[in-house]
């Protein structure tokens, strides 16, 4: 069930030349299942940026993204003690299906990865971590999942997070990816077995009320905000996306 | 403080009506707040058939506002009566508004012969403005002809009040409004959003894949107060006034222009308590400009 929190920034942290973490305090209660995301209103825009939730513990919540626009330009500027009024425990989540899952993640779509990681750790499940950024200048959080004693595996720029995948062969029996439509493609039709995708939209509400975000699916449509963001890969009609 | 208002025979505790299409079914909002205490809400536009709408992306920012190309997403009139009021009559115990949409003026009757049979529905309010779809929709509000063969064809298969949605993208909104009048309109509803466009200046393409979206949101205020005042002075019937509102004073000013009722839209995308509190806010409102009783202001100042 959604809620409204109005959240306190605690800390800002400069990860990359454009990428931010933001720790921020409040009620969290909302917050169920990794891979939900958040939706901040910010001054001087309508509507509200969706930001997925990179990890949370009772009363803290930590988000990590990208300056690509003018509302996360704005969310990069926040200093501790500001508030940002917030819909929080919004979409559907990962399922933590699986024995020996691997976790893919692209550029931002790899946040929602750790707190996701994390939740399998809780469950005596050990991840493997294939992520894919830009260039090595872009990279973000490679050593936060070796800490968590993850086997965690990196690609830059023309080397492909699937290129990585098929060269390591990892066993395994689930997956999850968030990232780029592109590499979610590309992650669907070369890993086996039915996997887990993470999807971006423009939104309006970011609660299923205007349905602004709904995707055509072989199981019908769905509100990427509410019956998404993650999604079975067996489900996705990759021509009507 | 009376903050009661009457459409047409139906008495609402307050003015306030979520708009169509940023309400869904009210069950996302019943998340959030009681919805007894709206005046009554709006369903999401309904048409004959189900509907997926337009592409992605149908949402775009802009300067005080938003533009969508939903398209008219629905599941269809039957499903919506069958499926969707059983579900409202858990969370809202008062009349709802059916938004209907067409493609021909058959679907129009259709449709709206349909909602007559549910004894939930208080108003039809018919969409003669959805900018979104190509053929039908809008076109049918834009032409005092055309508007008149609408409103005569639902008139005639329905005993429920007909509240006719108009477009304010047209060259004389007053003369739409009163062709719906002279067709026995019950009462009207304005502004739907403004045509609008926006680009994604990386592809270089329109950010929305219809191309075209409606402006909705503050940024339209103005001009909803203006329509609204323009129809007050052509039309006898009540207004549902509706563009950009977002707090109580907006609600007063409206009114002040016109409306009997106002219609609350993109305001609750951006905050789902959008709603609740302007009606909170109204009474305090209400005493700061000496207002007893909120019917006494409708048109106030718009009369010559």
């Amino acid at each position: 069930m959604p809620k409204s929190v109005l959240y306190t920034v605690e800390t800002r942290k400069k990860l990359t030349h454009d990428t931010y973490e933001l720790n921020l305090s409040g009620d969290t209660s909302a917050i169920t299942k990794p891979g939900q995301f958040v939706n901040i209103l910010l001054d001087g825009l309508f509507l509200r940026r969706p930001l997925s939730v990179c990890d949370w513990d009772d009363g803290t919540l930590r988000l990590i993204f990208k300056v690509v626009g003018d509302g996360t330009r704005q969310l990069a500027k926040v200093r501790p003690g500001d508030t940002l009024d917030t819909l929080t425990g919004l979409g559907n989540g990962y399922t933590l299906t699986g024995r020996a899952p691997i976790l893919i993640g692209g550029g931002v779509g790899i946040p929602p990865m750790y707190a996701l990681a994390k939740a399998y750790l809780r469950k005596c499940v050990l991840p493997r971590i294939f992520l894919g950024f830009r260039s090595p200048d872009d990279a973000f959080y490679i050593d936060e999942f070796r800490e968590l004693g993850c086997e965690t595996a990196a690609a830059y720029g023309s080397t492909l997070v699937t290129d990585l995948i098929r060269d390591r062969q990892p066993a395994y029996d689930h997956y999850c990816a968030c990232g780029p439509e592109p590499m979610l493609k590309a992650v669907a039709k070369m890993c086996r077995g039915v996997g887990e995708l993470s999807f971006e939209a423009r939104m309006g509400c970011g609660f299923g009320a205007c349905v602004g975000c709904t995707c055509r699916t072989l199981t019908g449509n769905k509100r990427i905000c509410v019956e998404g963001p993650v999604m079975r890969s067996d489900e996705i009609d990759w021509e009507a996306l | 403080m009376d903050t009661k208002i009457t459409l047409s025979g139906l008495t609402l505790d307050n003015p306030i009506i979520p708009a169509s299409g940023t309400f869904g079914f009210g069950r996302e909002f019943a998340a959030f707040y009681d919805l007894d205490i709206l005046g009554s809400f709006c369903l999401k536009g309904t048409t004959r058939e189900p509907r997926y709408g337009n592409p992605l992306p149908r949402i775009a920012e802009c300067p005080s506002g938003m533009l969508n190309a939903v398209g008219l997403q629905n599941p269809g009139v039957d499903a919506v009566i069958e499926q969707e009021l059983p579900e409202v009559a858990k969370i809202f115990r008062k009349p709802v508004i059916a938004n209907i949409s067409g493609f021909s003026i058959d679907e129009y009757a259709e449709v709206a012969a349909k909602f007559d049979a549910c004894a939930q529905v208080g108003i039809l309010e018919i969409n003669i403005s959805c900018p979104n779809v190509h053929a039908g929709g809008m076109a049918f509000g834009t032409d005092p002809k055309s508007a008149f063969e609408v409103t005569q064809a639902v008139k005639k298969v329905t005993r429920k009040p007909v509240y006719m949605k108009l477009s304010p993208n047209t060259a004389d909104i007053a003369r739409v409004a009163k062709a719906c009048e002279d067709a026995g309109a019950d009462g009207i509803s304005l502004i739907n959003t403004l045509l609008g466009m926006r680009l994604d200046l990386r592809k270089r393409r329109p950010l929305l894949a219809n191309v075209t979206g409606g402006l909705s949101g503050p940024a339209v205020f103005p001009i909803a107060v203006r329509m609204v005042c323009q129809v007050a002075r052509a039309v006898r019937v009540p207004i549902i006034g509706m563009g950009g509102v977002s707090c109580a004073r907006d609600v007063i000013e409206l009114m002040m222009a016109g409306a009997t009722a106002v219609e609350v839209g993109a305001a609750n995308l951006r905050d789902p308590y959008a709603c609740p509190k302007i009606i909170e806010a109204l009474p305090g409102v209400m005493r700061e400009y000496q207002i007893e009783k909120l019917s006494d202001i409708i048109g106030c100042a718009v009369k010559e």
